[in-house]
């Protein structure tokens, strides 16, 4: 798609809180909007290097708490009689520990996980974000556990001549995730259209050949676990500004799932796929909500994702480029597979 | 010069070579022969680091390569085209080609032997920014070829390269091979087609479940009973 399209589909959505100003409109696509950061990060890692990590929503668990915790400040005991003490900090400051920290864990997971690949990587990275909902829920002097932290304070930035602004209303959180959304899908972009890009491809192709060419696999694949976690991190920081209360559920591996299910219905390993995938999933419950009963909108919901499923399994965005007249392929691709070879 | 003595190494406890010790010298073209699973794929790939032997050694030019990663021996001039899906297919024929000067930074280098491989399989040049995976087959492996020469290696090893080729397609590799050799590179080759293999080579080894059991000119071998019997059509279950 072209990068036109793009700015207009950003243009677009920057005007939704002023063509409908409608609070519920606005929480609605808000929470889209970051599950589709979620999905985005997930992308690069599941899309483009072929690892299916089901351990994602631990990155985005990883940067709410850091970033609640940083802006709520905190004093922990941290054994031999040493306490661990930090005041609250702006919340800009919780946002890049968010990234940061989630980045580090994600560095620390691909080097212990990318020692395998398949079946036992997957295991892997579920474990890995089932410790952490344990940690979260136990190490109640710290996340308060199941009590979850509350009176997380919302976003807010530094305009100039305001100062900095607490962002309360609806319609500035939207813009916010708008903009961290935007940001998220051109470092995406910029990572997989350079040589870290190419690389990564060609590993998820043939990792034997990606190797004989001198390709430092693991190297690479922890290049993008670190940017996919940070990615996620900052999701999950946002939501933890947004929503203002965490707890341990944030590790749920329904919140993996549910960035799995947009980054495949979408078109994994394709730039829009998980922005297509996300609107579609993260808005669907929403517009049901008013028209059917709770039941019949999980099965319409399934029932949905078979059939995607089914009948675009390289997903929608795939697909629908695929209806699109190819303007940047030559005519004679087609000549060349049908043609005798010299 | 290459030489390996007494390589071992095994896929979990199974063992897929039992000491094994060959030699490629200066401008020599080695052929590998031997029935599936005798170990001839396992020897290259341990040669080019993406195995590790658990016994043996290995020098190129005197300098132990023993265990070293795919990319250092790559950067030391030993070049591998691994057996099956020989290319790219999502990335571009250029793609594919610029893969093999990943470990090179001589920009103007790398663009001349590109022009070299454009003149050399001038349709590599026609498809440049086609996918690779919309080759045919013999455009696949004229690619893998090329891709392989990019890294100016001193040293290339090619694993089956008329595997799955029309017979015309098989003449023009083993062509390709032959030019490669007289430019001056070392060539090592594991061919299921023992009779061109032999007629092409300088020496050639015979591997049998994991050892060497003859080696000699690709004459001498060619003359041996037992080769003849197993390899060259004269038994009706030959490979």
């Amino acid at each position: 798609m072209s990068a036109v399209f793009g700015w207009l589909f950003v243009a677009a959505m920057a005007a939704v809180p002023v063509v409908f100003p409608d609070p519920y409109v606005l929480s609605v696509l808000t929470s889209a909007g970051i599950f589709i950061i979620g999905a985005i990060s997930l992308n690069l890692l599941l899309g483009y290097t072929g690892q299916l990590s089901l351990g994602h929503a631990a990155f985005f668990g990883l940067g709410a708490y850091a970033s609640a915790l940083v802006s709520l400040g905190f004093d922990i005991g941290i054994g031999f009689g040493l306490r661990l003490r930090l005041d609250p900090q702006p919340v800009f400051v919780g946002f890049l520990a968010g990234i940061a920290v989630a980045g580090a864990f994600g560095w620390l997971l691909g080097r212990l996980a990318f020692r395998v690949r398949g079946a036992y990587f997957v295991v892997i990275t579920i474990c890995f974000a089932q410790v952490l909902r344990m940690v979260a829920l136990n190490w109640v002097e710290l996340t308060q556990g199941p009590m979850a932290l509350i009176g997380i304070p919302p976003a807010s930035l530094w305009l100039p001549g305001q100062g900095v602004v607490p962002l309360y209303t609806k319609p500035q959180s939207f813009w916010l995730v708008l903009g961290v959304g935007t940001l998220a899908f051109l470092l995406v972009r910029q990572v997989v259209q350079s040589r870290i890009g190419r690389a990564l491809v060609a590993l998820r192709e043939n990792e034997t050949l990606a190797r004989s060419v001198g390709i430092r696999v693991t190297h690479y694949l922890v290049i993008a676990t670190v940017l996919s976690a940070g990615i996620a991190g900052a999701a999950g920081s946002l939501f933890a500004h947004y929503v203002r209360i965490i707890d341990p559920d944030v590790f749920l591996f329904i919140y993996t799932v549910t960035m799995v299910i947009m980054v495949i219905t979408g078109g994994k390993g394709t730039l829009w796929g998980p922005v297509v995938g996300g609107l579609i999933f993260g808005l669907m419950p929403d517009l049901l909500r008013g028209s059917a009963p709770p039941e019949a909108q999980w099965i319409a919901y399934g029932v949905l994702m078979i059939l995607l499923v089914m009948f675009l399994p390289r997903g929608i965005v795939p697909a629908v480029a695929g209806l699109l007249p190819a303007r940047r392929r030559p005519a004679p691709a087609i000549a060349a597979m049908v043609e005798p070879a010299p | 010069m290459l030489r390996l003595e007494g390589i071992e190494v095994g896929y979990g406890r199974v063992a897929a070579l039992r000491g094994v010790s060959l030699e490629v010298r200066q401008g020599e073209l080695v052929s590998l022969i031997g029935a599936n699973g005798a170990g001839k794929s396992t020897t290259l790939k341990t040669i080019s680091g993406l195995m590790k032997p658990s016994a043996g050694s290995i020098t190129w030019d005197g300098q132990p390569i023993t265990g070293l990663s795919p990319r250092e021996i790559l950067r030391r001039g030993i070049a591998h085209c691994p057996e099956g899906r020989r290319v790219f297919p999502h990335l571009t024929v250029r793609e594919n080609l610029a893969m093999g000067a990943l470990l090179r930074h001589d920009k103007a280098g790398i663009a001349e032997d590109l022009e070299a491989m454009y003149a050399r399989f001038p349709r590599l040049r026609e498809r440049a920014a086609q996918a690779a995976g919309t080759l045919s087959g013999g455009e696949q492996q004229m690619l893998a070829i090329a891709r392989a020469l990019m890294s100016r290696p001193r040293l290339v090893m090619f694993d089956e390269p008329s595997l799955g080729l029309a017979p015309n397609l098989v003449e023009q590799v083993f062509e390709i091979v032959q030019e490669v050799r007289r430019q001056g590179l070392m060539v090592l080759m594991v061919e299921q087609n023992a009779l061109a293999a032999l007629s092409l080579c300088d020496r050639a080894y015979l591997l049998e479940t994991g050892r060497v059991v003859r080696s000699g000119t690709g004459a001498e071998l060619m003359a041996s009973s037992d080769v003849r019997e197993a390899y060259l059509g004269g038994r009706a279950f030959a490979a």
